[in-house]
């Protein structure tokens, strides 16, 4: 199956590699004994490693191309994904989902303080990633400025905590409410935009937000941000911060379960299904009698209300804000994310939130080299799974025949 | 039915249609011919209102419909089929047949308009489950044909439907253009390059000359013409 042709690439890969990784991997810089250390050994392991994932996704292509030949000439059957085999067979994820369920209940129970806290962040950006979701999945319309209607939720709750007294739960809707203000705000500008410019100016819009809050002191206390808001209360019950963070990871919970079920009702709505045509073609929709500015608008709207409302959630997880929170880093990993998981689809997006959260916060253990990894993972996922985790199945309907 | 009259269309500066005036009687079939770049495919989008009209009226029914965006004059019953049939592409045949039924909430009406393009559309039958993006060019054409007819339209705006087909495709494509006039009375304004098969199908025809209308007749008395002849029958 493997020609000397791939393992001549192989080496060539392998010492491309070495020389791309030399400064990282091999050079130590000491800058208070002022010795360079040489580590010879790491350039050996480097170079075998990526020699050995060349051969193996070689392998690995090489036998999808044999399958895929075989598929053609009617002597295998096609076989669905693994991911649709196992979403479409009720007795594979009726348990998976069991389990998945029984985990998540009772996390705070197995798991200390410190990872139920990591837990919570990696659902914010479960139900964030679904938000945007909506926008760039199943609307098509490129939203990298995302990360202003978080910051508009956050924000919601600490100025109306702290100038008005007002709670959590009073907050949650109004924020939603505030941040589906600013998508249309938004929405109305761009309707006449597509891929890149829209692109371009939703990240303008996202700049503007972050620099509105570090610039005007006296309405946002600028770059020192609010601090002492309140965490969420229940019934006014006291809460040391060890129950506060279990209650937080409850609501939490609960909050991905709405999301996760409105989301899905959305997407199999007629609303859903202007999204997706307009994704496809925005002519065809107009002849169909689909109101394009109605369709973008309620697009920009519905995703960022979640956005809102996980940035309330956010200011009463962390009782502070600041506008540096809210960075352009902060719009793109919540797009990895939608991207990663595959655009559209819920499961992909659930997936690739935890995975892409929790990921950094377990690879402390690689020190200075998480974010390398890190990295890997993303580039090995877009070449070798372009359609995301779990590409997008949307729900068909048989229409009764006479 | 339909009427123009002295509809100006610009895009940006440019303008593309001068002063054109035009009826469309019920029951009709109807051909715009003319050039490359004449206009054909702008009056159709002007009517649509995806590219709507700097001055001039558009009048459906004597109901002014120039103002009015492209979802309501849908809604009024003006289908378009637009040029390069624009299909959903990763929507499977029959999500995109379903899209073409978006504004209509009667389900009965909507199962049985299935099944009437399915049979003047075998073929979509067969097909009902694959994405719209892996049919060929004439299968294509007969899917944007069949998702404007589900929208039930009482007039069917046809953008070009021979483009890119093979002579026999595109014969059997006007065949049933033919048919969909007979049985359902759906009255036609067809936009063509093909002159000599549009005047064929067609009772009436126009021709446009950049930008303006410049003969109108029966589409017999248009095929006979020497004029007509010479420019766009290439006899």
């Amino acid at each position: 199956m493997l020609t000397l042709k791939d393992l001549g690439k192989a080496c060539l890969i392998a010492l491309w590699f070495v020389v791309l990784t030399f400064p990282l991997m091999v050079i130590k810089v000491n800058p208070i004994d002022r010795i360079i250390t040489w580590r010879w050994h790491n350039m050996l392991w480097v170079g075998l490693g990526s020699f050995l994932c060349y051969l193996a996704g070689r392998i690995w292509l090489a036998r999808r191309d044999v399958r895929l030949r075989r598929i053609r000439q009617g002597l295998a059957e096609e076989k669905p994904p693994l991911s649709r085999r196992i979403l479409q067979n009720p007795a594979i994820w009726r348990p998976l989902l069991a389990a998945g369920v029984l985990f998540f209940l009772a996390f705070p129970a197995l798991f200390s303080t410190y990872q139920t806290n990591i837990m919570i962040t990696a659902l914010m950006y479960v139900v964030l990633g679904l938000g945007l979701n909506i926008v760039v999945g199943v609307a098509g319309l490129l939203d990298l400025g995302y990360v202003a209607f978080y910051a508009v939720g956050a924000y919601a709750y600490a100025l109306l905590n702290l100038h008005f007294g007002l709670g959590f739960w009073t907050v949650l809707p109004i924020g939603g409410l505030l941040a589906a203000t600013f998508g249309i705000l938004l929405g109305f500008p761009v309707l006449r935009l597509r891929g890149d410019y829209l692109a371009i100016v939703t990240l303008g819009f996202g700049e503007i937000i972050r620099l509105i809050l570090e610039n005007w002191n006296e309405f946002s206390h600028g770059p020192s941000g609010i601090s002492n808001i309140p965490r969420p209360g229940l019934f006014g019950i006291q809460m040391s911060l060890d129950q506060s963070i279990t209650y937080l990871y409850y609501l939490m919970i609960g909050m991905v379960t709405f999301t996760i079920f409105v989301v899905n009702r959305l997407q199999n709505s007629r609303i859903g299904r202007a999204w997706f045509a307009l994704r496809e073609d925005e002519i065809a929709c107009q002849a169909m009698g689909i109101d394009k500015t109605r369709t973008k608008l309620t697009a920009f709207a519905l995703g960022a209300t979640w956005a809102g409302m996980v940035g309330v959630i956010f200011a009463a997880k962390t009782t502070f804000v600041n506008p540096a929170s809210f960075t352009f880093l902060e719009s793109a990993i919540i797009l990895c994310i939608v991207v990663l998981g595959g655009m559209g689809s819920i499961v992909g997006v659930i997936i690739a939130a935890l995975v892409l959260i929790l990921l950094p916060e377990y690879l402390r253990a690689f020190s200075e080299y998480r974010m390398l990894v890190f990295g890997a993972v993303l580039v090995v996922m877009m070449v070798f799974r372009p359609q995301g985790i779990v590409a997008n199945i949307r729900k068909t309907y048989q229409v009764e025949e006479k | 039915m339909l009427e123009l009259r002295e509809v100006c269309t610009y895009y940006g500066n440019i303008q593309a249609l001068r002063d054109i005036s035009l009826r469309v009687e019920e029951g009709e079939i109807i051909t715009l011919i003319g050039a490359n770049g004449a206009g054909k495919s702008t009056t159709l989008m002007s009517i649509s209102g995806i590219v709507p009209p700097k001055r001039g009226e558009i009048l459906f029914r004597g109901r002014p419909i120039h103002e009015l965006s492209a979802d309501r004059i849908v809604a009024l019953g003006i289908c378009q089929v637009p040029e390069g049939r624009h299909i959903f592409p990763d929507l499977t045949v029959a999500e995109n047949l379903d899209m073409g039924a978006f504004l209509r909430r009667d389900r009965k009406g909507i199962a049985r308009d299935l099944d009437y393009v399915y049979s003047l559309f075998p073929i979509l039958r067969e097909r009902r489950n694959q994405p719209g993006g892996n049919l060929s060019g004439g299968e294509q054409q007969m899917l944007a044909i069949s998702r404007a007819l589900m929208a039930r339209p009482q007039l069917l705006l046809l953008d070009e439907p021979s483009m890119g087909l093979a002579p026999l495709v595109t014969r059997q494509i006007f065949e049933i253009i033919r048919q969909i006039n007979r049985e359902q009375n759906t009255t036609i304004f067809l936009v063509e390059q093909n002159a000599n098969l549009a005047l064929k199908v067609a009772d009436r025809g126009y021709v446009l000359e950049t930008g303006r209308i410049t003969m109108h007749d029966r589409a017999g008395a248009l095929r006979a013409n020497r004029d007509v002849q010479r420019a766009y029958l290439g006899i």
